[in-house]
């Protein structure tokens, strides 16, 4: 195969430039990384969910009941667009796990007689399904099991209803309802402190007194069906039975935060690629502009021995394509490898039977072909450059730079010397490719600001919520509401230091078009153990009749304080009531409303009746607490603050190496890029004047000085817009972030600012001491004898 | 007697290409004396530049030795070189390598910034004539006006040498002349000596000295009896 003479041009220009070339190739890369991950782990998760879904029958519809017969479920079969309905007992218990001191939850549901043929199939994965006839045999989740090493064959103890009961485990299992198993009272999944138990029906009716009856209905509708107007229908036939209202797919956790996670996935693609792409379009730019200008005269000598200017374009095209070929293949290799990483993330946090990872050559054709044309569309300007040179203008030297147009006075403002006058001309003499290099280096900022965000942000979302909102050690939850004198009780359990009662009733809250069903939590008047904050962190007391409304809530309903809004409870005598919005509240997870106790078991239309408790635990008796709270036939359930905080921050902990690493690395990437390529035309500019200088008696450290004081200028003067675009990409973030679910406290400390521009200051810094070298041997002599 | 301000002997460079040896200078024997004006000639790779740039602190010898005054040149080490240019040598270079984004004046502020006992540069510019372009950048600057710029950038240091490599290389006659009647007036105002290398002969009759390299050596010296003016040569 014969090469062409340009070709041989293009590999050999690829092999003298190399260090630029891989510079510029690395950002691309990551680009293409980015785009692919991204992309591949979008795609990957919501094909596996779909898949899931699919297969293993997910309903779409899911109510509780208090107890209605199972009579209803033949009337809830005809709603329209029902095509499946399933009546289950799903009932929470408390664990007894020798292994484990603090109380866990396990929750109990009922498995169809035929268990092949309901909703919410379960997957096997160890194991067998219990014998129906069976009171003893259940399967648990695989993550339970794992967590407390359970085999098939093994037992465990629970309190159901009070009541202890052995039970066998037969099986492994995972289910599409609990791909992301939260816990109640939870803010992250614990495998170990809260399980799933598939058990046969017959014993749950007899533990919770369901004989006849269930608790909870799930169905599955016809494609396309209103999903709105069967909850509707559903609620109707449910509310004389406790129903508490149905929630479509998209409340329900599991599903919910899955969503959460896509969302985030896409927010990532949506941000990074660009900013790789763009800021690799501005290198190859400059990078091959000043390639051209060197260029100069073999680009004349070509044109004028009879090479076409469209020969000459696609020439400097090729070279940038290559580079791109070579940006396209390691960001494929590190796509492919992060994929795989992301995944086992996802192992970790979500329960599936099989992950899809997509390797659609879709998404890699458009990360390539993207990648190519972000290359391509840099090297056009500074190819029409080289285009429009006549050849007799080509072949004769340029002329001197000229900088009349920019003296300026500013160097007069700060009293520079003459080689800091020398830097300033020289960066404002080219302005776009100083606004360039500002831009690039201000992008590998923002990425750091973008993402390192969030770690403050989250801890303090932990001490808002933790430090100064729910005070307490420890929360009881009863199985029903008690007569307010269970909070004595709860007072006299071991090491309980003071108790604060509460009541969460279901309830759903209208305003004109818009409402939301959610928990109204019921507190004492001055709360001190689980308290509501205002905005500015206050603790608020308990309005006389109004409601306290999180911020996201109020928001979600368009209501201000001063409006009233509707509240249909769910429970007791479902009543519906107006009542007026007295302030509002500081609330980062899930809705949040609250009100005096009094008021409302008042608005209820009940005597003095409590949920719960709040408690504050002597933490040397804490053992003896949790010995009493498992053995107390009223407890529901109990969260353990500590626990809780730890599992979150333990979880932060795992992921946060990865994330920084993975985030600095992109950053770090970006900034070597823009400074090493930045500082090498500088130098491909200057180096002449630079090696003069050093024949006149400059020292290395002062010519070196004059290239990085041009360097420090751009990097400084990036710092201030990174913080700007970071911020802004942080806030686009939490606005695309912010659901029901979660609501993330926009706080970006000094820290934030300080660790991103130190962390890019010390690449490019690492940039600017690799081309030193090259300042230290400037050809002294060659200067004296040439023109440039 | 004058002070002595260079001495070489025995001055050799021999460069390395691969295992082939190029002998640049063959054992070259100088002296200078202050003030004097010496024109360097010979065809190219005689040694005339390798040896200017050794005496100049650019070049490090592979043999023999060089003084300027009572330093010896060929035990300075790179940061001994950068200081023995900045504090005694003045350079001219034949394209003229001024920095382009400063002008005339900050040019000449460039060095006298970073020099021990500088001349004002209002006064090294108005020695070569160019007090109002002082404000003009070598863009502006005529190739002629440009070399006058170099000139004085190198003399306001008070340099006590001034190294020229083709002056007037680049420059038309009347040009090179101008060039040249600066060069002679800065020679004769600082004292400088002054060594000029180039290919015009018709040069060597403004000199005090002329001396001829060929093949690494100093093949012909020749003193002239009568300086003519700048003025006076024609090429």
């Amino acid at each position: 195969m014969v090469i062409s003479p340009l070709r041989r041009k293009v590999l050999r220009d690829l092999r003298r430039l190399w260090a630029q070339v891989l510079a510029i190739a690395l950002v691309l890369a990551a680009g293409v990384a980015t785009l692919i991950l991204g992309n591949g782990a979008y795609a990957s998760l919501q094909e596996t969910r779909a898949r899931y879904y699919d297969d293993y029958r997910f309903a779409d519809v899911f109510a509780d009941v208090t107890r209605a017969p199972r009579a209803l479920l033949g009337d809830i079969r005809e709603v329209d667009n029902v095509l499946a309905a399933e009546a289950r007992i799903v009932k929470l218990a408390l664990l007894d796990m020798p292994t484990m001191a603090e109380p866990g939850t396990m929750m109990l549901v009922s498995l169809p007689a035929d268990a092949d043929r309901g909703l919410n199939l379960l997957h096997l994965r160890q194991g067998r399904l219990p014998d129906p006839q069976s009171a003893r045999e259940v399967v648990v989740s695989e993550g339970f099991a794992v967590a407390h090493r359970l085999r098939p064959g093994a037992s465990l103890t629970v309190l159901m209803n009070g009541k202890r009961r052995e039970l066998v485990v037969t099986g492994l299992a995972l289910s599409p309802e609990f791909i992301y198993a939260l816990g109640p009272g939870e803010m992250m999944p614990d495998p170990r402190r809260f399980g799933i138990a598939w058990l046969p029906r017959p014993a749950l009716e007899a533990a919770f007194d369901l004989t006849g009856a269930f608790s909870n209905v799930v169905l599955k509708l016809a494609p396309g069906a209103s999903v709105d107007r069967t909850i509707e229908a559903l609620d109707r036939l449910t509310a004389p039975y406790g129903g508490a209202g149905a929630v479509a797919r998209e409340e329900q956790i599991s599903h919910a935060f899955l969503d959460a996670e896509l969302k985030q996935l896409s927010a990532m693609v949506k941000v990074l690629p660009p900013i790789f792409l763009l800021v690799a379009a501005m290198l190859v730019n400059i990078t091959l502009s000043r390639l051209i200008a060197l260029e100069r005269e073999q680009i004349g000598l070509l044109k004028a021995i009879g090479y076409s200017s469209r020969a000459i374009a696609l020439h400097y095209v090729e070279f940038v394509v290559a580079i791109a070929l070579l940006g396209i293949v390691m960001g494929v290799a590190a796509g492919v490898w992060l994929g795989v990483g992301m995944a086992q993330i996802y192992a970790r946090f979500f329960s599936f039977p099989f992950l899809i990872f997509t390797r659609d050559p879709q998404i890699y054709g458009l990360a390539a072909a993207v990648t190519v044309a972000a290359a391509v569309a840099g090297a056009l300007l500074a190819v029409r450059v080289a285009v429009a040179l006549p050849p007799a203008v080509a072949m004769s030297p340029p002329a001197p730079a000229d900088y009349r147009a920019r003296m300026g006075a500013f160097h007069r403002l700060f009293a520079l010397r003459q080689t800091g006058v020398m830097v300033t001309r020289h960066l404002f003499r080219w302005p776009l490719r100083t606004a360039s290099g500002t831009f690039g280096v201000a992008m590998a900022v923002a990425i750091l600001v973008a993402s390192l965000w969030s770690f403050g942000s989250i801890n303090h979302m932990i001490d808002v919520t933790f430090a100064r909102a729910e005070r307490h050690d420890a929360l009881v939850a009863f199985g029903a509401p008690e007569p307010a004198r269970a909070l004595f009780a709860a007072r006299q359990m071991p090491g309980v230091l003071a108790a604060e009662p509460f009541r969460a009733v279901a309830a759903r809250i209208s305003h004109r078009a818009l409402s939301r069903k959610l928990s109204i939590m019921g507190k004492p008047e001055t709360p001190t153990l689980s308290r509501v904050l205002a905005p500015d962190l206050r603790p608020m007391a308990m309005p006389e009749a109004g409601l306290i409304l999180s911020e996201a809530l109020a928001e979600a309903l368009a209501v201000r304080p001063g409006d009233r809004v509707t509240v249909e409870f769910l429970e007791g005598a479902r009543r519906t009531v107006t009542l007026p919005v007295s302030g509002l509240s500081l609330g980062y997870v899930g809705l949040g409303v609250a009100m005096d106790l009094t008021a409302l078991n008042r608005a209820m239309g009940e005597g003095a009746l409590i949920s719960g408790a709040a408690l504050q635990i002597d933490e040397a008796r804490k053992d003896a607490f949790y010995a009493a709270a498992k053995a107390t036939p009223k407890t529901g359930f109990v969260a353990v603050t500590a626990l809780t905080v730890a599992r979150f921050k333990e979880t932060l902990a795992e992921n946060i190496t990865v994330m920084i690493t993975v985030y600095v690395g992109l950053a770090a990437i970006i900034a070597v890029g823009v400074v090493y390529n930045f500082a090498r035309i500088a130098l491909s500019e200057q180096g002449r004047e630079l090696a003069s200088l050093r024949v006149l008696g400059f020292t290395r450290a002062e010519v070196s000085g004059i290239l990085f004081g041009e360097l420090a200028t751009v990097v400084l003067l990036a710092q201030p817009f990174g913080w700007l675009f970071g911020y802004a990409i942080a806030f686009g973030m939490v606005q695309a972030f912010s659901s029901d679910l979660y609501r993330v406290p926009f706080v970006i400390g000094p820290d934030v600012y300080v660790t991103s521009s130190v962390v890019v200051c010390a690449a490019a810094l690492a940039s600017a001491w690799a081309i030193r070298g090259r300042i230290n041997t400037l050809d002294l002599v060659e200067v004296l004898k040439t023109r440039e | 007697m004058p002070e002595i301000i260079f001495r070489t002997k025995g001055l050799t460079k021999v460069y390395r290409s691969g295992a082939q040896e190029v002998h640049a200078l063959r054992g070259v024997d100088f002296r200078a004396a202050r003030g004097e004006f010496i024109v360097i000639l010979g065809p190219s790779g005689s040694g005339k530049s390798t040896f200017l740039n050794i005496v100049g602190g650019l070049d490090t010898a592979t043999a023999g030795e060089a003084w300027f005054k009572d330093h010896p040149l060929t035990a300075l080490d790179e940061r001994g070189l950068t200081q023995y240019r900045r504090d005694h040598v003045g350079f001219v270079f034949q394209f003229y390598n001024l920095v382009p984004s400063l002008t005339a004046r900050e040019n000449v502020e460039l060095v006298t910034e970073i020099a021990r006992r500088p001349m004002s540069p209002d006064d090294a510019l108005a020695l070569v004539g160019l007090t109002d372009r002082r404000d003009h950048f070598p863009a502006q600057l005529s190739g002629g006006e440009q070399q006058r710029v170099a000139i004085a950038r190198a003399i306001a240091k008070n340099p006590e040498v001034l190294l020229c490599d083709e002056p007037t290389g680049a420059l038309d006659s009347a040009t090179g002349i101008k060039v040249l009647e600066a060069l002679a007036e800065v020679n004769r105002s600082v004292g400088a000596t002054t060594l000029v290398i180039t290919h015009n002969a018709a040069i060597r009759e403004i000199a005090d000295r002329v001396l001829r390299f060929a093949d690494g050596r100093i093949v012909e010296e020749t003193i002239n009896a009568t300086k003519k003016s700048p003025a006076e040569v024609s090429w």
